[in-house]
């Protein structure tokens, strides 16, 4: 028999089942970062030259940045030098129709579970498909526009929607923000863009499936969705990525603009390759989200649950501007073996009577480290301004670990604002009373995780509620022996 | 359906139960009394399958086949259910959730068809009708924020959910008042019947007033001193351990 401390310990001999690499002839940059690289990428994708320019002022301002430091996440240093750019499976041009997009390309999506065909899609969901450094391909394009709705490549709307995409692009995270959020401005390869019309519900879930596949290549994708006023969408987004001994650089950068009266919910399920369990390889998910609740009455809700990724480091944020508007925030993170998480959310109100909302749910597994770090600011407008935030660590094991920093800065005397904070461990005695119930250790460790993630996961579409359920349990199998 | 022989078990580097002999048929109801800490509450744990006990020597038999090499889990599958001196809280988790866990769990072990959750909630309602039980039950997460009295009914509401063959019940009684002792009793009291056995481990002879047991076992120090039939419990009840210690000791003695 082995001892309860051994059965939790031993949760982690789960191997990751996306880790596959499509053999396919792709066309990749040589390593290296300098304007030229920069020129070389806005040549490939035939950018206009306001493009360019935006490009590189951000890649000049970057050059003067230094690599940020304060996160509760440790690495090496990062060669920027040693990363290549730009990579693409070789096809004629941008994605077109199906029938035109390379058939190995349609099996790596096939063996990922998101299969390209229409007919085969789940009903309702529409997909951009990013492999690397450009959009292999886009469902459902001309039963949206029929509604107005643009849904493509970014790339794409850079030609078919200038005007939508400069009026846009860097108006919720500037090419100044961050470090990472720099790099991207400067090098962004493709990403999905989504506008909706004015009055317009979307019909169908949005998602975007991107996908890491060349050897050490960063992918840094940008994705910008604009919601006119009383518009609603839901947008989704998933993501992989082979198994591989080095660790790859993701660092993306999504703004969500909502107008007077409409609603964007975005929802991610993270899975980037974790990294082995020794810790070696996984990807360095860096990566800058937010959205702005630009319209009175305005709602931005993101959803994410995170199991991928060596290092996760995002904090989907929501600027409150309008008046009376909604910004969520929730959060599954979940580290196991030697991965490391650093997550949480920015909401700043600005705006009278705006209202937040943050449940986030870590998970600790093996020698996971996880991390809330969230900031809400009430700024000196927003009157009646209302907080809620919950959050809560879930501990397996005795190696693991769960930090909190919550940041609270409050200007008007009239806000309200709630926290609540709990830790709490998976006790011997809750699986033992489940396996006195005929469940096996790992059902049990799955019934109980999943009651934990509940609040978050009742948030989500519901194909992907199960989806995430059962890329929790995949994820923590072999957790307990 | 169950023999004990033999049954050596210590936590640590003590010692706890020194040689345990016991014999339950189909259809029979045991009780197990003694004073606190003779080794009552192990003896229930270690035929649960708890693994911070370790079994040193003898044997236990469960229709023929030996216990102690089967996983916790594998032993409820084949009917043995123990209802919780301290069934523990699991937050978030939700009554129906879990019930419909531990239902299919059984049910796939025995090469019957799972329940979805339509089927299951139909069988699940009928049985909390039975037991006169609420049904809001369902809806609150396992065991969280239960007074004393509800978290022990839950324990029978299970067992007769689940229809275990071997039913254990671990100082089911303590901590109980009048009126729930008699609500506990009459839901085991209705799970008796000829193809299940009751283990009835309890410290107060009270419970035993309402479930009246067909073999009363002494239990002290890790030894059962003395066995014999419904009217031992009244005489324990009436002289109290110490006389059975004594029993014990006296026996021993002239054993020798």
């Amino acid at each position: 028999m082995t001892t309860p401390t051994n059965a939790i310990e031993t949760l982690v001999n789960q191997e990751y089942k996306w880790g596959f690499v499509t053999p396919i002839e792709q066309e990749i940059a040589p390593k290296g970062l300098s304007e030229d690289t920069i020129r070389m990428i806005s040549s490939k994708k035939a950018e206009p030259e306001w493009l360019l320019e935006w490009r590189l002022k951000a890649f000049r301002h970057w050059l003067t940045m230094k690599e940020p430091n304060w996160q509760n996440v440790h690495f090496p240093p990062i060669d920027y030098q040693n990363i290549s750019y730009y990579a693409a499976p070789k096809m004629q041009s941008g994605p077109k129709s199906l029938d035109e997009v390379d058939p190995e390309l349609l099996r790596t999506y096939e063996k990922l579970g998101i299969p390209l065909e229409e007919q085969k899609m789940f009903a309702g969901v529409a997909v951009d498909a990013v492999f690397d450094s450009v959009s292999v391909a886009t469902t459902y394009r001309k039963d949206l526009e029929r509604l107005g709705i643009i849904f493509c490549a970014i790339s794409e709307a850079v030609h078919e929607h200038p005007e939508l995409v400069r009026k846009y692009l860097g108006s919720v995270v500037p090419y100044t923000d961050n470090f990472f959020a720099t790099l991207n401005s400067a090098v962004f390869t493709d990403g999905s863009f989504c506008y909706i019309p004015k009055g317009v519900r979307c019909p169908m879930e949005l998602s975007t499936y991107f996908r890491i596949n060349a050897e050490s290549t960063g992918q840094f994708e940008r994705t910008l969705i604009i919601a006119e006023p009383g518009s609603h969408v839901s947008y989704l987004e998933g993501c992989t990525a082979p198994m591989r001994d080095e660790n790859q650089l993701h660092a993306a950068v999504v703004e969500l603009i909502a107008h007077d009266d409409a609603t964007i919910k975005y929802s991610t399920i993270q899975n980037w390759y974790p990294g082995d369990k020794e810790g070696k390889g996984g990807i360095y998910n860096f990566v800058t989200k937010r959205g702005k609740c630009l319209g009175r009455n305005s709602h931005i809700s993101w959803t994410q649950v995170e199991t991928g990724s060596a290092i996760t480091w995002k904090y989907p944020s929501c600027m409150l501007v309008g008046d009376n508007s909604v910004g969520e925030f929730y959060s599954v993170a979940l580290t196991n073996n030697y991965q490391q998480a650093d997550t949480g959310t920015k909401m700043i109100h600005i705006g009278k009577n705006t209202r937040s909302t943050i449940v986030s749910k870590g998970i600790s597994a093996g020698h996971g480290q996880n991390t809330y770090r969230g900031m809400v600011k009430i700024l000196k407008g927003a009157a009646g301004a209302r907080n809620y935030t919950q959050c809560d660590s879930l501990l397996l094991g005795d190696k693991c670990g769960a930090h909190t920093f919550p940041y609270i800065e409050v200007k008007n005397p009239t806000a309200r604002m709630e926290h609540e904070a709990s830790t709490s461990k998976i006790g011997d005695d809750q699986i033992f009373y489940c396996n006195q119930r005929g469940m096996s250790k790992e059902d049990a460790v799955n019934l109980i995780v999943n009651g934990f993630c509940k609040e978050v996961f009742r948030e989500l579409p519901m194909e992907f509620a199960v989806e995430a359920q059962k890329l929790l349990s995949v994820s923590l199998e072999g957790s307990v022996g | 359906m169950l023999k004990i022989n033999g049954l050596r078990v210590k936590v640590g580097d003590r010692e706890i139960l020194k040689g345990v002999d016991l014999t339950v048929r189909a259809g029979e109801v045991h009780s197990i009394m003694g004073p606190n800490g003779s080794g009552k509450s192990t003896l229930a744990q270690v035929l649960a399958g708890r693994e911070t006990y370790e079994v040193i020597a003898g044997e236990v038999l469960y229709d023929g086949r030996n216990l102690l090499e089967l996983s916790p889990e594998d032993r409820a599958r084949e009917g043995v259910f123990m209802a919780f001196q301290y069934p523990v809280e699991i937050p978030g988790v939700g009554m129906a959730q879990f019930l419909k866990a531990a239902v299919n769990a059984l049910r796939k072990h025995r090469g019957i068809e799972e329940l979805d959750a339509m089927e299951f909630l139909a069988m699940v309602r009928e049985k909390i009708k039975l037991l006169g039980m609420d049904e809001k039950l369902l809806h609150r997460s396992v065991n969280e924020g239960f007074s004393g009295g509800e978290k022990k009914r839950n324990e029978i509401f299970q067992m007769a959910l689940l229809e275990p063959r071997l039913c254990i019940m671990d100082e089911t009684d303590s901590g109980l008042d009048i009126d729930a002792l008699k609500i506990v009793a009459n839901g085991v009291t209705s799970l008796r019947g000829p193809e299940r056995a009751i283990i009835v481990v309890t410290h107060y002879q009270r419970l035993l007033n309402y479930v009246i047991p067909d073999y009363v076992h002494v239990l002290v120090d890790g030894r059962i001193v003395r066995s014999g039939g419904k009217e031992l419990a009244l005489t324990l009840e009436e002289k109290g351990y110490g006389w059975a210690e004594q029993e014990s000791r006296a026996t021993a003695r002239a054993g020798k």
